[in-house]
């Protein structure tokens, strides 16, 4: 007896609960049928190749399609794991964003305490307006105008180089000089653009604290020190999560574009690599199978950085 | 745009400047122009040399100013085939694009920002994890493939019809600018959401229209990874890939010490146009950039409040 009560006001209940979604639902149907192309899109483009990424446990055959090819478990993960250039790519990958990771971050951080101090309001204005300009240029311009800089024959730098009275450097063609063209040029691009966020949180500090500060005798320099670096440390914890999850994931089109037969023992990454057997050799299986290993560790990397980010300054992303 | 308390001043008032302070600001502002001077030579000199002779960019006589004034790379630029279908094709791709990105961003943020949508967490769930996870480009590739969208136009535009980052700055704006009462007020007067959102919410959301139109806009422009992927046909290349056929290839050629005639030819002409063509590509971008600053900003700003 006492069951089926509580069993009927369970049913009720849900009763309830389901009539106050059908009513949400009928009041803003206008709403679902506004957000249902975008449903749409998220499905096709973006849940069906994740469905799709089964693919990396079969052997792909044309006319039988993603869905009809036959399963061949792990075949090849292992294929990648145990091929000679497994390692090279993960440590170009990471040696690549890690390299840049060192010289970025810290970039645009100096670049908005340098504008933030600037007793001149319109050179500051001034470097303002130049450094964010060329976040809009192109990949393709900029690795152009990197590798007309660094021609060996026409290239600015070689014509220093040569009236130093050294040989010229082929930059582009050599492996060495990747990571350092790669990150460098990055900064010049983004620096501006980065300090935008700093800018922003320098903007917030009250400063009474800095008269305070100054009363007491403050040096300019040590109320950078101690005032406004400590201010900007939420919002650089957070971007540094941000990168550091996204250590294996380095941006395909830069890598890419200054990428050549000479230089590839040390620019070739993951995600150039799956374009390469994916797209070139059209390997799909194997490519979508290293592809799949890329995501997986990028995500995996990404959750436990902003878990122990958040453990250790209670600032996380989610 | 963002200053601290009227650029501090107060130092003179309180007149403690030390002789620290001094060189502090010498240093600084050397530094500063330093940088200033690091990131603009390259922009200054790229305008320069695209009004040079060739011969004296070879030569390293172009340091500052235009040596040999011509307008011969200009005009190569302007008559070549290449360049100009592909100058057409992305400014249609950039239009429809950018088109279809925001009537698509503001469909999926505004019911997301209605906090008496049914379910939208759980909407908003899936559609952030796909910021976090994807298939990658093989399985993309393979489902785009099935649905016929390789070398169709529709194949830059809606695989990437949305940005889920563009969404959460915009669903962040609804919800913290547009007033709820005002929403409620319009549904007890018996409007439909539609309604609300053409009439109320959207003629009040201009700014972040603007945002959401320039990072959709300068993100088409400059796009190349999905037209390489999924465009084969020459004809309907856009701009970038030309780019990249003129300034790149051939520039890694001549780093490969190529001895080919028909080669060095192609490395002439390319010599010739490479740093006109970048003018033109970029130019678009650049003459809006005075205006496109202020909106840039903005929409970081936003950014940074949520995600």
């Amino acid at each position: 007896m006492r069951t089926l009560i509580s069993n009927n006001t369970a049913s009720v209940r849900l009763n309830r609960k389901k009539n106050k979604a059908l009513k949400a639902f009928s009041r803003n149907y206008d709403l679902y049928l506004l957000i249902l192309p975008v449903i749409l899109y998220f499905a096709i483009f973006k849940y069906w190749p994740m469905y799709g990424v089964q693919i990396a446990f079969k052997d792909f055959i044309a006319t039988r399609g993603i869905w009809g090819s036959p399963w061949v478990g792990i075949k090849h993960f292992s294929r990648f794991y145990n091929s000679y250039y497994f390692w090279d790519l993960i440590f170009n990958t990471l040696g690549i964003s890690l390299y840049s990771l060192a010289l970025g971050f810290p970039a645009p951080i100096l670049l908005a305490l340098m504008m933030n101090e600037s007793r001149s309001k319109s050179l500051k204005k001034i470097v303002q307006t130049v450094t964010y300009a060329p976040h809009f240029l192109s990949t393709v311009v900029i690795v152009s105008v990197l590798v007309a800089f660094l021609s060996p024959r026409s290239g600015l730098i070689n014509q220093i180089i040569k009236l130093l009275g050294r040989d010229p450097i082929y930059f582009m063609a050599e492996p060495k000089w990747f990571k350092t063209l790669y990150a460098l040029s990055g900064i010049w691009q983004n620096a501006g653009w980065g300090s935008i966020i700093y800018m922003a949180a320098l903007a917030g500090i009250d400063t009474e604290i800095y008269e305070a500060a100054m009363v007491d005798g403050a040096s300019k320099f040590k109320r950078l020190i101690y005032i406004t670096l400590p201010f900007l440390m939420p919002t650089a914890v957070t971007l540094l999560i941000l990168n550091a999850g996204s250590l294996m994931n380095v941006g395909f089109e830069k890598v890419f574009l200054m990428q050549n037969e000479r230089n590839l023992e040390s620019s070739d990454v993951i995600s150039t690599f799956v374009y390469r057997s994916g797209m070139i050799s059209a390997e799909y299986s194997f490519s979508a199978a290293v592809g799949l290993f890329n995501s997986i560790i990028n995500f995996i990397l990404l959750i436990s950085v902003n878990k122990t980010s958040k453990k250790l300054t209670e600032t996380s992303l989610w | 745009m963002v200053t601290r308390g009227g650029d501090f001043d107060m130092g003179r008032t309180y007149s403690n400047h030390t002789k620290g302070d001094y060189i502090f600001d010498i240093v600084n502002t050397t530094l500063l122009i330093l940088v200033l001077l690091i990131v603009l030579y390259p922009l200054i000199f790229v305008v320069s040399a695209s009004f040079s002779d060739p011969l004296e960019i070879l030569d390293g006589k172009v340091w500052l100013l235009p040596k040999g004034f011509t307008l011969e790379g200009y005009k190569r630029v302007f008559s070549n085939n290449d360049i100009m279908t592909g100058y057409k094709n992305t400014i249609i791709y950039t239009l429809l694009g950018t088109f279809v990105n925001l009537v698509m961003t503001i469909a999926g943020a505004y019911p997301l920002s209605r906090k008496d949508f049914y379910g939208r967490n759980i909407i908003m769930l899936l559609f952030t994890f796909t910021m976090f996870f994807s298939g990658g480009l093989i399985p993309t590739y393979l489902i785009i493939r099935k649905l016929n969208m390789v070398n169709k136009i529709w194949v830059l535009v809606l695989p990437g019809a949305v940005s889920m980052y563009n969404l959460i700055i915009t669903k962040t704006f609804f919800q913290s600018t547009i007033p709820l009462e005002l929403q409620e007020a319009a549904v007890i007067d018996g409007c439909s959401n539609i309604k609300i959102l053409l009439k109320i919410v959207l003629p009040l959301s201009i700014p972040i229209i603007a945002v959401m139109t320039i990072f959709y806009g300068v993100a088409h422009w400059n796009a190349f990874f999905d037209a390489l992927i999924y465009i084969t046909d020459r004809k309907k290349f856009p701009l970038q890939l030309i780019l990249r056929e003129i300034l790149i290839q051939n520039q890694m050629d001549e780093m490969m010490n190529s001895d080919i005639e028909n080669l060095a030819q192609q490395m002439m002409m390319a010599e010739v146009i490479k740093y006109a063509v970048v003018i033109v590509a970029s130019v678009p971008v650049l003459m809006l950039y005075p205006f496109l600053q202020k909106y840039f900003v903005k929409g970081v700003m936003i950014g940074a409040i949520k995600g």
